[in-house]
């Protein structure tokens, strides 16, 4: 029966063919080649390239506030959903699109314009000077701009599995006597475990890898507020290409790692949440 | 039976009240969701305009009489006006042959047609420094033949066709894998040519997720920093795309020129989101007749 079906459909062994050699040239002989590359180094250069001091504080940096990042969108990202999906209130479609700003946003603009805002005669800069808060050209300015950028994952995540949330299972938990907290907590939560996790690994992947709107508002100083990607770069304008393919692939592990973990993630959450 | 519910109040409102938050929480929630959106969204967006606009409207047009802010939009348009359409193409072959054949490694292929999202796009653009560069490994051959890529508007449109690649394809995938194949069959038993199938049957059906992928790969593609950052030098005038330029001008210290161009980008973004907007819903009521 399926190869009946296949000789009636045109066009596989063009399109396919298409496919592959298109994914190839463009991203997969180009990747390889930066693997190729680091092997120019032993394993001993390698590995002091990637621990130097200077690269290990830009990971602690890239990490540290792409996982904060993460955390504050985790909450504010299911608060957003939520609010979206279960309440009625003016403007609601409006904010529901611009939701998706950071996606269309270029990062370069992100960056100069929280820039503005944060720095000490900013409109929100001026505020929190007095309190003694530095926000632009501090660490702080790294994780409020890798937070914009990660704002739209866990919402979009959510949200969709919200949606489709059987009130049936909230009706069961108020009849047998459980309070709303209750009811939020332990039957709600639960359910919204895999779109969480995976909305998280998400804007953590991309926080790590994010550039356009970090170098404006980061102040870029060796040891302190200087992130990965920004490494990279330098290593490039340097031209010492076997040190920043040595960093690259670093951070291709990390990111290929993520990616494995995401397509797990969606796999778990389908199987428990089957279209019916 | 209920001891906190007055008997007096009708069922109606009963089964609504225990799935429901007293409005004082409602109002609570949909407040905090409100300012942490005003304070990360609104402002900036508010800021872009505001800080073009700081020295008048003369000013602000005045930017954009400039050859080097031209030559900028021009580059941009150029690059995706070569990436947009090679991967919508891609996206409708991939597309294609994923969901209308069987064979082994789909799902390989499907992972690794996503491959571009989960790489930082500085590292999608020394990739092709490493390949093209001077340094690089077809760099002496490029060299000898003089044929620039890197630091050249080729090594641009590679870099932003990286960074865009998965956007058609990955739309229109589960698309046109839940519409399955009985359409396109019932048309070739019928008589169609493998061309008239697509155009007539599938075309129609996946209009609405193919111009959904190409507004989000044409931002993208337009809006693109890093990737291109890498490989273009920025050469003033000829390799300088507009995010690029707006950077340049906010170094220079030219912050209202900064803004002035970044200001076109935020209007783009704005225009996809609304367009986005758009396509959901009519693909949200072509749905609703479907079913």
């Amino acid at each position: 029966m399926a190869r009946k079906t296949t000789s009636v459909m045109p066009g596989f062994k063009l399109t396919l063919g298409y496919t592959v050699l298109y994914l190839g040239l463009i991203v997969l002989i180009p990747l390889a080649c930066t693997f190729w590359k680091t092997s120019a180094l032993t394993w001993d250069q390698f590995w002091h390239t990637v621990t130097a001091p200077r690269v290990l504080a830009s990971y602690r940096l890239s990490f540290g506030a792409s996982f904060l990042a993460a955390l504050i969108n985790l909450f504010f990202g299911l608060l957003v959903a939520w609010v979206l999906v279960r309440y009625e209130f003016w403007g609601k479609r409006f904010v529901d699109a611009l939701v998706d700003l950071p996606f269309a946003l270029p990062t370069a603009v992100a960056g100069i314009a929280l820039t503005a805002i944060y720095a000490p005669n900013g409109w929100l800069g001026q505020l929190l000077a007095p309190l003694g808060l530095k926000v632009a050209y501090t660490r702080l300015g790294v994780l409020v701009a890798l937070t914009f950028i990660g704002l739209p994952f866990i919402v979009r995540t959510v949200q969709p599995v919200l949606e489709d949330l059987d009130p049936g299972f909230e009706e069961s938990a108020a009849s047998l006597g459980a309070t709303r907290w209750q009811t939020f907590w332990r039957v709600i939560l639960p359910m919204l475990r895999p779109p969480l996790l995976t909305g998280f690994t998400l804007a953590f992947a991309r926080a790590l890898g994010e550039y356009g709107s970090v170098v404006f508002i980061a102040g870029n100083m060796p040891m302190k507020t200087e992130i990965t990607p920004l490494l990279i770069i330098t290593r490039l304008e340097e031209f010492d290409y076997p040190g920043a393919t040595a960093i690259a692939v670093v951070m291709l592990v990390v990111s290929f790692a993520l990616l494995l973990t995401i397509n797990f993630l969606q796999w778990w959450g389908h199987r428990y949440h089957a279209p019916v | 039976m209920n001891p906190v519910l007055p008997p007096s109040v009708p069922h109606r409102d009963v089964h609504r009240r225990v799935t429901a938050e007293p409005p004082f929480v409602r109002w609570l929630l949909i407040g905090t969701a409100l300012l942490f959106l005003g304070l990360f969204l609104v402002v900036p967006l508010a800021a872009v305009f505001a800080e073009a606009f700081a020295k008048g409207i003369g000013f602000y047009l005045h930017t954009f009489n400039d050859a080097n802010t031209l030559a900028a939009i021009k580059l941009t348009f150029i690059a995706a006006g070569i990436a947009v359409p090679l991967n919508c193409i891609f996206g409708l072959a991939a597309a294609w042959a994923i969901a209308k054949f069987d064979f082994r490694g789909k799902t390989m292929l499907i992972t690794l047609i996503d491959l571009p999202f989960s790489v930082s796009p500085v590292v999608s653009g020394m990739i092709y420094v490493l390949l093209f560069g001077a340094q690089g490994l077809l760099g002496p051959w490029l060299l000898a033949h003089d044929i620039r890529i890197i630091f050249a508007v080729p090594g641009i449109v590679l870099a932003t066709m990286f960074v865009t690649f998965p956007f058609v394809a990955r739309e229109l995938i589960p698309l046109m894998q839940a519409q399955g194949r009985t359409e396109e069959e019932a048309a070739r038993v019928l008589g169609a040519s493998g061309w008239q199938t697509f155009r007539r049957v599938t075309l129609p059906n996946i209009k609405w997720g193919l111009l959904y992928g190409v507004i989000l790969c044409n931002a993208r593609a337009m809006g693109e920093f890093g990737a291109v950052s890498v490989v273009s030098g920025h050469i003033r005038g000829q390799t300088n795309t507009i995010p690029l330029h707006v950077e340049i001008l906010y170094n220079e210290y030219n912050f209202v020129g900064a803004f002035a161009v970044a200001s076109l980008l935020t209007f783009l973004a704005v225009v996809t989101l609304a367009l986005k907007t758009w396509v959901e819903h009519k693909n949200a009521a072509l749905r609703g007749t479907d079913g």
